[in-house]
């Protein structure tokens, strides 16, 4: 009894450990005698049958890539499709000096002499029967080059392949999107048996939202193959079913002068639909010709994009996030209608500067000498900052905040292409989580006060603000922006549309005030005084509006941004926000123009010039 | 004729004694290096035939296992004494590895595997394959063994908390091999004969359980192993063609990079996890027993240290390396031959591919480290 308290017996210990550690030796045999014996029945009893089977293994499967689908436009313009090209591919197995074969290529000029070293690691480190593309897109006189030299070059080869094109090229790149080579990280993402035989999947815009559509299922056909491996005779097993063609709900020619009215500055134009929520234009420049990356971008040409001081890659509709300048002011009007029963009569008198109680700060109007007796009509067409400055004061931050989310902003819209920002619309609530000091937490009236005019913390993308307009035109209505408005079935030509999504609607305590801010925003185009009326000048139809201009203190509208690389003078975003026609509107856009000076001598014009092709040559 | 054939015996006495003390003061076991290189000859020759013949392929394995090597050589320099300090540390820092994976790891071909560290991605689980023996033994080493039924419940939670984590991410393989490794130090600590029949009774209870865990993909994989047949271009495939090729090998055969299988592509996964269907269709029946017999050697000797092993921690330990290494290749060349499911674990130091390489090679280094610096007794 005593000495199995603690006594650790080590002799015992050692003389089991080592009995165990027999028995493992003879489990172990047993267990390898059993693998043997099935080895022996595979490859010795049976060896005639799996011999046999083997020499029957002629079959290859080789997968077929199915026809990606088109994108087209509202009107029925492709604007992303594919196109053959020829490129020219080497297999190892098939050349009998790889070195000599590839000089022989560069002294043709048909491989560059800086790629030979980047060509042969990837030719030898893939099997030697796997094809490896040496050019991908050769011209007529390169493939009839190659052509005449054909038999001196065993296992080099012309072969024609599909590539994706955009007629647009890049007016429509942001949003389009293209298609690239996949990476690792694509591949780790997506299924390998649904991409074999292609290289290339959607990395942008409508190609990477609705890469399952577009992708089609793949096909397969078996190969018949000698003892070498090379192919006798094809036999198609399962054809591949091309992807489904999408109808985009852009008006590509709309685009086009969206793109071409921002010219050469950088900004952005979105234009939506209020019946529906389709996107018509979704513009932002500079952009980058999309066709190139679908036919491989080398290094030096995707570093010159990645470091170009224009930013081409960045998608100001969607991802600028520029402070709303006093496009806010419509909204911060009606939210004084809603909220606190304002008469939009009621006059403010401005002396061209407000102070808050008790203090000196002097908060200026843009207009020095002031505006005089305001009510809140004029106040939007001239776009009075003393009046909203009040007016903000009044609501308070947290009314502000409550009123202006209802429209959307400071959260993403939703729309059906990825990388969306959402914004800010700032709150008591926000301040406190946002800042790590305790100082910077509350929140300060003056902050309120700037907030009137769309300044300060408050940050709307280019489509935020074309969707809470479109929710003005269309009284409360909104919808979630989309791109894609239906599939269309390759094999039947059948059209199946996709319903709008409703979102959501800001309904006020009386209708009556959707009218006043209506009324108001036609002020500002075809008032006497309006801040838009030149652009509006000789305009056949009338149309709402609201210019803004958007001072960028170190705010930056985004992370990639250097905004102390931009000279002082060049600080200031033009902003208009409009919708046309004032009855019964049918198109609602918001235009940007980065440092293009004010809102409405810089981005009205560009509102004009877009609502004009829309009014007078589009309308259906 | 006597002097000269003494001069001549005495110098390669010398040269092997030189030899000798040089591996003795790099706390390197000579037996089990050899058996390694030539188990990693063998098997570069194999990839070689098997990777498509890219030399990339064979520079870059070569390289891992050189660095796994130089692993090995570090951690047999660490004293048995130290390892046993430091396991417990090592099991739980294991552990919320593991638990860090789950919630945030890479997923890498749809299971949650990796870490990544910015410089290497890196596989907690492959830290608990020494974690789980090493923290078991430690528990086990002073006490009294063989282990009562209170302790036992604790070495059941050192063992398959961790696999259970791993079980999730999904990796059967290893799981399996983490839960052997454990069981081994408890049966060879001494678990009486009645708790082992209730514990094997138990596990069969518990294959349901087991089954209701499992992804998709695993339980098509043992349905498929049950009935290849039933599904030839899916998951059965894999070992329909990796049957073919080892019945087509025959006693002797087909030839160094003549196997049709592995060379025009029918074999799938042939350079790593069915690589032992390469070595079949090419060197045949001898080639696998070859094989099989550097593997058996290893295994000896490990055992062998293990039974000369002078505490109770570098003796469980030891020997649960040597049988988990068994396992490792046992139940590879079970699963290629059709004799196991399918459940991917790669075949030991062959197949291609470098993160296993270098915890294997840890195993041996501790194995090393055990035989080296035993103190020397009386025999």
């Amino acid at each position: 009894m005593i000495e199995n308290i603690t006594l650790k017996d080590h002799w015992r210990e050692q003389r089991t450990f080592v009995a165990r550690i027999f028995v493992g030796v003879v489990v172990s045999i047993l267990l390898i005698g059993v693998l043997v014996a099935r080895l022996v029945n595979l490859q010795v009893t049976n060896y005639e049958h799996f011999s046999a089977l083997s020499k029957g293994n002629r079959v290859r499967i080789e997968p077929l890539p199915a026809t990606r689908g088109l994108i087209y436009d509202r009107n029925g313009q492709i604007i992303a499709q594919n196109m053959p090209a020829y490129q020219l591919e080497l297999t190892r197995e098939g050349v009998p000096n790889l070195d000599e074969t590839l000089a022989r290529l560069v002294a043709m000029e048909l491989v560059k002499e800086a790629d030979l070293g980047r060509l042969t690691r990837l030719i030898r480190s893939r099997r030697k029967f796997e094809p490896v593309t040496l050019m991908y897109q050769m011209n007529d006189e390169e493939v009839a080059r190659f052509a005449v030299m054909r038999q001196e070059f065993p296992g080099v080869d012309v072969r024609a392949r599909l590539i994706r094109q955009y007629p647009y090229g890049g007016m429509s790149s942001h949003v389009v999107g293209y298609v690239g080579s996949m990476n690792e990280a694509d591949l780790k993402r997506s299924d390998p048996a649904a991409y074999a035989g292609t290289s290339y999947s959607g990395k942008l815009g409508i190609e990477r939202a609705q890469e399952k559509l577009l992708l089609g299922q793949v096909g397969y056909q078996q190969n018949l193959v000698n003892a070498q491996g090379r192919t006798l005779q094809t036999i198609p097993q399962q054809p591949p079913l091309a992807g489904e063609d999408l109808i985009s709900t852009l008006d590509i020619s709309l685009q086009q002068t969206a793109y071409d009215a921002l010219g050469e500055h950088r900004g952005a134009v979105v234009a939506i639909d209020p019946r529906n929520g389709d996107v018509l234009v979704l513009a932002s420049t500079p952009a980058f010709d999309p066709n190139k990356f679908a036919r491989g971008l080398s290094l030096s040409e995707y570093n010159a994009l990645q470091n170009d001081p224009g930013k081409p890659l960045f998608n100001r509709a969607l991802r600028g996030q520029y402070p709303p300048g006093s496009t806010v002011k419509p909204l911060i009007a009606l939210a004084g209608l809603q909220q606190l029963k304002e008469s939009p009569l009621r006059k403010n008198f401005c002396p061209g500067y407000f102070t808050l109680p008790n203090s000196t700060h002097q908060y200026r109007d843009w207009k020095k000498e002031g505006h005089g007796q305001m009510d809140m009509k004029d106040a939007i067409a001239e776009s009075c900052d003393v009046y909203f400055y009040a007016l903000a004061l009044e609501l308070g931050i947290d009314q502000i905040h409550d009123f202006l989310v209802r429209f959307g902003l400071g959260t993403v819209t939703g729309i059906d292409i990825p990388g969306e920002k959402p914004g800010l619309i700032p709150s008591r609530e926000w301040k406190k989580g946002a800042f790590e000091r305790r100082q910077d937490q509350s929140w300060y009236p003056g902050e309120t006060v700037i907030a009137g005019i769309g300044q300060g913390y408050m940050l709307t993308t280019p489509l935020q603000l074309a969707q809470a307009t479109a929710a003005i035109a269309a009284k409360g209505k909104r919808f979630r922006p989309r791109l894609v408005v239906g599939v269309r079935d390759s094999a039947s030509g059948e059209i199946s549309e996709l319903a709008p999504e409703e979102l959501p609607p800001v309904q006020l305590s009386d209708p009556a005030y959707w009218r006043v801010i209506g009324e108001a925003m036609e002020e500002v185009n075809h008032g006497p005084r309006g801040t838009g009326r030149a652009s509006a000048a000789g305009a056949t139809y009338r149309y709402a509006g609201k210019s803004g201009t958007a001072q960028v203190f170190s705010v930056a509208q985004d992370e990639e941004y250097e905004v102390e690389d931009v000279p002082e003078h060049l600080r200031h975003h033009a902003l208009f926000v409009a919708y046309a026609p004032a009855e019964n509107p049918e198109i609602a856009l918001a235009v940007i123009v980065e440092h293009g000076g004010g809102g409405s001598a810089a981005a009205a014009p560009v509102a004009r010039k877009v609502l004009d092709a829309y009014m007078l040559s589009h309308r259906q | 004729m006597n002097e000269i054939g003494d001069l001549n015996r005495s110098t390669s006495d010398r040269t092997l004694t030189l030899a000798a003390r040089l591996l003795k003061r790099l706390h390197l076991d000579g037996p089990l290096l050899v058996g390694l290189l030539l188990v990693c000859g063998l098997g570069s020759v194999v990839l070689y035939s098997a990777g498509g013949q890219s030399l990339d392929l064979i520079v870059r394995q070569a390289t891992r296992l050189a660095l796994a090597m130089v692993g090995m050589l570090v951690i047999a320099q660490v004293p048995p004494n130290f390892l046993r300090m430091w396991a417990p540390w090592l099991f739980v820092a294991g552990t919320a590895l593991l638990v860090v994976v789950l919630v945030g790891g890479d997923v890498g071909k749809g299971a949650q595997r990796w870490l990544d560290l910015r410089l290497f991605r890196f596989q907690p689980s492959e830290l608990m394959k020494l974690g789980v023996p090493m923290m078991a033994a430690w528990f086990l080493h002073r006490r009294r063994l063989p282990p009562k039924l209170s302790e036992l419940l604790v070495l059941a939670v050192i063992i398959f908390a961790p696999t259970l984590l791993i079980a999730k991410q999904p990796d059967l393989g290893t799981a399996l091999l983490i839960s052997s490794s454990g069981v081994f130090v408890v049966l060879l600590a001494g678990l009486q004969l009645r708790y082992i029949f209730l514990l094997g009774g138990l596990a069969m209870g518990g294959l349901p359980l087991l089954w209701h865990f499992m992804h998709d993909y695993q339980r098509q994989r043992v349905l498929t192993f049950l009935n290849p047949e039933t599904d030839p271009l899916g998951a059965g495939y894999h070992i329909i063609q990796s049957k073919i090729a080892i019945g087509s090998g025959g006693v002797f055969g087909q030839g160094w990079l003549n196997g049709s299988q592995a060379q025009l592509e029918f074999l799938p996964e042939s350079s790593t996890d069915f690589i032992f269907a390469v070595l079949g269709e090419e060197f045949g029946l001898m080639g696998q027993l070859l094989l099989i017999l550097m593997y058996m050697f290893l295994v000896a000797r490990g055992l062998y240290i293990a039974s000369h092993g002078q505490d109770t921690f570098s003796r469980l330990l030891a020997g649960s390396i040597a049988l988990t290494f068994f396992v490792y290749f046992f139940v590879n060349m079970g699963m290629v031959t059709g004799l196991l499911p399918v459940v991917g674990v790669p075949l030991p130091l062959v197949s291609y591919g470098g993160t296993s390489m270098v915890t294997l090679m840890a195993g041996f280094g501790i194995l090393m480290s055990i035989q080296s610096h035993r103190k020397l007794l009386p025999q």
